[in-house]
């Protein structure tokens, strides 16, 4: 029997049982319009965060106590601005190293109050990373030195307190301490549900004193180029361990916190695509199962076609393409409903979400595998059957 | 193993075939040594009642089954070497077969159920649906090509699967029960095809318990528990 006729003969057996052919074929949509929805979303997260990471400026180095090891608990910090000093003295210029201490904090400003992530900082911030102003000034060198009580609001902290009305200048308060506004940041947006405009920027010093600590969370450098990165991370790791010899210290490029961040997410991702891999399994077990009953039901057309000179080949191709035609429509509604799932999260939900080509041929190849395997046992069984026991069926 | 199909040779050869089913464990024996031989032309009644054998009978004339011993020659060829596969190509070349319950594809014209058989013979089309019509002018009903079986009464769709049966061309056709669904005046129309196909050379063996269908075969088999006792004048069973 040629392929065309196979092909017109599994089409119209399909026809024959539109209600029942649409329903076996539900399972397949909804397995490969899974595997695209959710590969979608994690590569968008994916995306994103690479986009955030890359968006800190370039060439930079941050320098942490502990070891750079997901799963490790974060070690307590025993930097101080001693320490600051040894780094900038090995860096050679001031204006490319960063500190922070950050605390969550409760800053208010008249009856308002917002929550926002106080970070204590040098001057040299917006330099390091890649910060703009939307309003004002940024803190000075004397600012830090003298421990000044100023402070630059994230957007969102600046809306919170203080509406529609220009910040700078007004008073806040942050653990009872007042503070003077003297600039505001650019909006940032989310990332991963958290908002990121939430802050106040705060000299250091002042942030310090307000903590009662000596001590900073870390810090972050901007190297010259991109060939000195590396031997500059080493050489200030070599000074701070010889300042604190009881303290590892870890100095992390962008490319090793994407490659980290991306070994998690692909994980991620992977775990969303076999979860829905499962319901696509799932929906073959369905075809497999309907291809069982097909052949029951038309046991008395599966005689005639032999007594007429049908082989078990014959018999067997025609029952494996119904199986693999109902998947693969399916698998195409389903990358249907995949992007169109898809697109909406992307548009209507702060989730990214992304297709990529490789998860449309994947979610099709794999739907066209289920009916082929799927479909194997049910047409091995209709091209065995004894044409007299079949032709007797009634 | 297999020889050429020579005028000489009959179209089909049976001798000394039995054939023991195996129900559950228990052995059947429905046919016990049967040796019967259908040469070009031949009108062949089998009758007998149920349990006969003669069902059995026909399934082994029409390669649908094989003989547990003795041998079988269809076509020239002998049926015990052929595997599944070459037993279908056999059916389709030598055999055409007509059910008493038509066996029509439900859902597909006249013209589309007489070209069946030439689907599994790999001919185009164009020229399956021009010979299937060609077909269905021979046995009269060319004003149905494109009409359903379940648009055309018992004697119509029966002259389908008849058009269908000799689609192929044939040297034998096996007509079990031709006329046991059809009323007397439409299993007269269907006998009379029959016969009118027989004079033109093809072998028609039916398979009957009508006693005044069987009479009008030239050569009657009457079958009783698995053997054949022809030639017999009384009632069978």
């Amino acid at each position: 029997m040629r392929v065309a006729e196979a092909w017109r003969v599994a089409i119209d057996a399909l026809r024959a049982n539109r209600l029942r052919s649409i329903l076996t074929m539900l399972g397949v949509v909804i397995g490969v319009g899974a595997v695209v929805a959710l590969v979608a979303i994690g590569t968008g997260t994916k995306r994103q965060i690479e986009q955030q990471v890359e968006g800190l400026g370039s060439n930079l180095l941050i320098v942490v106590p502990g070891r750079l090891d997901p799963g490790a608990a974060p070690s307590a910090s025993t930097l101080t601005m001693d320490d600051v000093e040894a780094v900038t003295r090995v860096v050679g210029d001031r204006s490319r190293v960063a500190v922070t201490i950050s605390s969550g904090e409760t800053v208010r400003a008249g009856t308002r109050s917002a929550y926002a992530s106080m970070q204590g900082v040098l001057e040299t911030t917006p330099d390091v990373f890649v910060r703009h102003l939307d309003r004002g000034t940024y803190l000075t060198r004397t600012d830090v030195t003298t421990g000044r009580r100023v402070a630059v609001l994230g957007a969102g902290t600046a809306r919170d307190l203080f509406g529609d009305r220009d910040p700078i200048g007004r008073q806040i308060t942050i653990g009872g301490v007042r503070f003077r506004v003297i600039g505001t940041f650019e909006q940032l947006g989310q990332s991963l549900g958290v908002d990121r405009d939430s802050e106040v920027h705060v000299p250091v010093t002042a942030a310090q004193r307000l903590l009662g600590t000596q001590r900073i969370d870390g810090l972050a450098i901007r190297a010259p180029d991109r060939e000195r990165i590396d031997a500059l991370g080493s050489a200030v790791v070599a000074a701070l361990v010889k300042r604190h010899p009881d303290t590892d210290f870890s100095a992390v490029t962008q490319e090793q916190i994407l490659g980290v961040l991306g070994d998690i997410l692909g994980v991620l991702t992977g775990v969303l695509a076999a979860i829905a891999g499962i319901s696509l399994l799932v929906g073959g077990v369905g075809v497999s199962n309907i291809m069982l009953v097909s052949v029951r039901e038309r046991t008395k057309e599966i005689g005639l076609r032999k007594a007429v000179g049908a082989r078990p080949r014959d018999i067997g191709v025609q029952f494996l393409l119904e199986a693999v035609l109902l998947t693969t429509i399916g698998g195409v509604l389903g990358m249907a409903l995949g992007i169109s799932t898809a697109l909406l999260v992307d548009r209507l939900t702060p989730v990214p979400a992304a297709v990529t080509w490789w998860s449309l041929a994947l979610a099709f190849g794999v739907s066209a595998a289920v009916g082929i395997i799927f479909g194997v046992i049910p047409a091995q069984r209709a091209g065995r059957l004894d044409p007299v026991v079949a032709l007797r069926t009634e | 193993m297999t020889q050429p199909l020579s005028g000489a040779e009959p179209a089909i050869v049976a001798v000394d075939v039995t054939r023991t089913y195996d129900l559950d464990g228990v052995s059947v024996s429905a046919l016990r040594g049967v040796s019967l031989t259908v040469t070009a032309g031949d009108y062949v009644a089998i009758v007998g009642t149920s349990g006969s054998g003669k069902s059995t009978l026909m399934h082994l004339l029409g390669a649908l089954d094989r003989p547990t011993s003795g041998t079988l020659r269809i076509g020239g060829r002998d049926v015990a070497a052929l595997g599944p596969a070459e037993m279908a190509l056999l059916r389709n070349e030598t055999i055409g077969f007509v059910f008493q319950s038509f066996h029509l594809l439900a859902r597909t014209t006249a013209r589309d159920n007489v070209a069946l058989p030439l689907v599994y013979r790999g001919v185009g089309r164009r020229e399956r649906r021009a010979r299937a019509a060609e077909m269905l002018e021979r046995v009269g009903l060319g004003h149905r090509l494109d009409h359903r079986p379940n648009q055309m009464s018992g004697g119509e769709q029966q002259r389908v699967a008849i058009a269908r049966a000799l689609v192929t061309s044939p040297s034998v056709l096996l007509a079990d029960e031709p006329t046991g669904n059809l009323d007397s005046t439409t299993g007269e129309q269907v006998l009379g095809l029959l016969e009118s196909l027989n004079a033109d050379g093809v072998a028609v063996v039916l398979v009957t318990h009508d006693r005044d269908v069987a009479a009008r075969a030239h050569r009657q088999i009457v079958m009783r528990d698995g053997l054949i006792v022809t030639p017999v004048e009384e009632p069978a069973g």
